[in-house]
């Protein structure tokens, strides 16, 4: 256990000393690896360009305040900027009107029709309205079966009208029939259509034209790829949407649409789809959108740890005493306590890229220090400031004490002492670059 | 001659008309990139990265992709943007022929056994009733009896659905309730079929994403009770991918596998802008072959999967 201690913790002061300041050499890499990361996740190749940019832009010359190397900061500040971009204000759903009407929009498939009864659902049972569910998908087989069903499940209204093939005409008489019968709100539920479907898009502009409708919702399948910047954009030009509405997120899909779409319409993420299910729906969470399409949550939540924990002014006050050869074994605890605090040793360590595999075969116990506060808890107060004074006596007593053995005393001065002459190297820039700021 | 023939012409402008946005896209791109250049550098190489990137082919076969290239180039050197294009034709060809011997079936070709199973799986929405009403047109055409097995019990009107498809393609479709256990309805399905005498059954499932255990573990029983009415069947489990699905679809490619030892792949709702670069990515990894391809809703738009074809159409100017 001591052979590794002084690895492990010349390891976290290295963490914890950080590099200085966020510069174009040390994040190049990380830079490439949250590029390819958000094309993996189906971020839009232009967007996944710009974005990078942006954020390289944003982080060049930030100080390196904390316990962390530039590129771990770089990809935190990669998953704010994401989740920034992503999130804003909520936008709520606009329910108001006598009735009010919703129109759904998308290509084929994406879920516009499962997500009509989600939201009267939702409508019904959160916001205490009363809506009606309108089948205006006279193309896809038993289309209006599947509203219909739904809604006996739900029991809320459906409106249809068998042999009307005509959407326009459909949505019309069914707001008129909602005023008569008092609904709050009505759900136009249309049939999928590609972008490029000329005659399809002028249909949907047709309905919204004739409705004027209180929100226009653009529904995506959340594990579209490239595409989905060319269709949202068509689909905003023809209708400009109120809302997006991001489904099947209960797949294991990364979900870069959902930034690709942001950026090219600018239009809030309202709800998500979490499944089949008609209570499968939940409002929009920038941040697991974040974490999701990055996909380097674990990066991340390390780095909010150590923000949280590390303690920039104890940092310095130990810098200062390195330097001064003034480190003892009050600094020692103190730095112990500084890696304890960022949590789990083990955990620790597997986040930090290529750290995890670079420790595999050093065993890492969570017990690690506990001999080690042991034995400098049971030193008096003048050993832990000069570590000098202990002599043999003082060791058998600080091993009785700490219920160890004079060998493993002696081991733990031994340990610190090269600790201390090595830190002292570090900061005072015999290896490595000296610490700035 | 096959009824699937691409080359027959009128086909081949179908898939032209599907495929058309892509072509305009990558082509002003590549030439725009190759443009007064004497050599490939390293912005011809870049804009080949955008124009494989966003065509969904994703980052490990782009690289593949550029890797060979660059190769070729110094071997063969080059170039002006005519032979660019060829060569990456070349290229991008090899991957996708690879992995599988191309035949074109034909759906008036006998087949193997009868009844000859088809089991349809993927995930919510990708196009697989539609499908199968497609496949069920072509085959009642090349005079095939065809059987339909309505095994998507859950979703609202998935019955209802096939059963519109079933009477448009003349097609028996073997139903229950909603709520009914799927395996036994593909039994009944596959044992009506053998003792009617069917020649071709197909099983719509119900759409499922691939990270739900139960779910999958769903499809295996399906499979082995298919095999409990006829021991080879299904001869054939299709995994249907939405053609404007990003990289999630490899991660479909992998699961559905596993659970059901997909053969084929059909890949679907082509006619829209999604450029379809999946299909390269997929043919590449998994060793299983692209079948059909859908351009659109109606009954007559599915085609063959031919992969010099639909290359050809990818860079065709
Ligand atoms: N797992 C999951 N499945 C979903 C979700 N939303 C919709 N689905 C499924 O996706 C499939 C397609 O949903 P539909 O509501 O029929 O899609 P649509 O947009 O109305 O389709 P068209 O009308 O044909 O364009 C169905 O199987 C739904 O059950 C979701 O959030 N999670
Ligand atoms: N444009 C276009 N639309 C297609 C194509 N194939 C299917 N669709 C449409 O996509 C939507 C979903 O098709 P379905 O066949 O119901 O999909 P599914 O996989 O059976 O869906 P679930 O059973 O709900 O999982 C329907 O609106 C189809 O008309 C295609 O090749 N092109
Ligand atoms: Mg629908
Ligand atoms: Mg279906």
């Amino acid at each position: 256990m001591f052979e590794s201690l002084s690895e492990r913790l010349e390891r976290s002061f290295k963490i914890l000393k950080g590099e200085g300041k966020i510069t174009e050499i040390n994040v190049a890499e990380t830079l490439k690896d949250v590029r390819k990361a958000l094309l993996d996740a189906d971020v839009n190749f232009k967007t996944a360009k710009t974005f990078t940019e942006t954020v390289k832009e944003k982080a060049l010359g930030q100080q390196v305040l904390t316990a962390l190397k530039p590129n771990q900061l770089m990809v935190k500040i990669v998953h704010d900027e994401l989740a920034a971009l992503m999130g804003g204000s909520s936008v709520d759903i606009n329910l108001k009107g006598s009735p009010a009407v919703v129109l759904m929009s998308g290509l084929q498939g994406s879920g516009k029709t499962t997500f009509s009864g989600k939201l009267a659902n939702f409508i019904k049972t959160k916001r205490g309205k009363r809506p009606l569910l309108v089948a205006c998908d006279v193309y896809r087989p038993a289309a209006i079966e599947q509203l219909r069903v739904l809604g006996e499940q739900l029991a809320i209204p459906v409106y249809a009208e068998e042999g009307n093939n005509n959407p326009v005409k459909i949505a019309e008489n069914a707001v008129k029939h909602a005023k008569q019968q008092g609904f709050d709100v009505v759900i136009v539920d249309t049939a999928g259509r590609l972008a490029v479907d000329e005659v399809m898009m002028t249909e949907i502009a047709a309905i919204k034209k004739a409705l004027s409708p209180q929100e226009i919702l653009f529904v995506v399948d959340s594990m579209t790829g490239q595409d989905a910047v060319n269709t949202a954009r068509e689909f905003n030009e023809r209708l400009d949407f109120d809302g997006v509405v991001l489904t099947k997120l209960d797949g294991d899909t990364r979900g870069g649409a959902a930034l690709s779409i942001r950026s090219v319409v600018n239009k809030p993420i309202k709800f998500v789809g979490t499944g089949e299910k008609m209570d499968a729906l939940d409002v929009f969470h920038p941040e697991r959108m974040a974490d999701r399409i990055l996909g380097m949550g674990d990066i991340v939540s390390l780095v909010e740890r150590a923000q949280e924990q590390f303690d920039e002014e104890e940092a310095r006050r130990l810098s200062k005493k390195i330097a001064k050869n003034q480190f003892d074994f009050n600094d020692f605890v103190s730095q112990i306590q500084q890696v304890k605090k960022m949590g789990n040793l083990k955990d620790l360590a597997s986040m930090i890229p290529g750290m995890g595999k670079a420790l595999k075969d050093v065993e890492i116990d969570n017990d690690a220090f506990k001999g080690v506060e042991a034995i400098i808890a049971s030193m008096t107060p003048a050993e832990r400031s000069n570590p000098a004074l202990i002599n043999g006596s003082r060791k058998q007593r600080i091993a009785k004490g700490s219920g160890t053995t004079v060998v493993e005393v002696n081991r733990l001065l031994k340990q610190f002492d090269q600790m201390s002459k090595m830190m002292r190297m570090a900061t005072t820039g015999k290896f490595g670059k000296k610490r700035r700021g | 001659m096959g009824l699937f023939n691409l080359f027959n012409k009128e086909k081949k402008e179908v898939l032209d008309q599907g495929l058309s946005k892509t072509k305009e896209s990558v082509f002003s791109k590549l030439t725009r990139a190759v443009a007064g250049k004497s050599k490939i550098d390293d912005e011809v190489l870049d804009n080949l990265e955008e124009v494989l990137i966003t065509s969904d082919v994703g980052v490990e076969t782009t690289l593949r992709i550029i890797e060979r290239i660059q190769k070729r180039v110094s071997r063969d050197k080059y170039l002006n943007a005519d032979e660019l294009n060829s060569i990456l034709r070349d290229e991008i060809s090899e991957l996708l022929l690879e992995n599988n011997s191309s035949t074109t079936s034909d759906f008036s070709d006998p087949l193997q056994e009868t009844p000859y199973v088809i089991m349809v799986v993927g995930v919510n929405g990708v196009g697989k009733t539609t499908t199968i009403g497609k496949l069920a047109h072509q085959f009642s055409k090349a005079g095939k009896k065809v059987f339909l097995g309505a095994a998507d019990t859950f979703r609202a009107a998935a019955v209802e659905q096939l059963v519109v498809w079933g009477e448009r393609t003349q097609a028996n479709v073997i139903k229950q309730k909603m709520g009914a256990d799927p395996a036994s309805v593909a039994y009944d399905t596959v044992s009506s079929a053998k003792a009617n005498g069917a020649d071709v059954v197909i099983i719509d499932t119900a759409g499922r994403l691939h990270n739900k255990v139960n779910l999958m573990n769903e499809l295996t029983k399906i499979k082995n009770v298919i095999q409990k009415v006829v021991p080879n069947a299904p001869h054939e489990v299709l995994l249907v991918l939405d053609g404007s699905t990003g990289q999630n679809a490899f991660e479909q490619a992998k699961q559905f596998t596993k659970a059901t030892d997909v053969s084929a792949l059909a890949i679907t709702k082509l006619d829209g802008t999604a450029k379809g670069g999946v299909v390269i990515g997929i043919s590449d990894q998994f060793k299983i072959p692209v079948k059909y391809i859908g351009l659109g809703e109606g009954m007559d738009h599915l085609q063959v999967f031919d992969r010099k074809n639909f290359v050809n159409s990818l860079f065709e100017q």
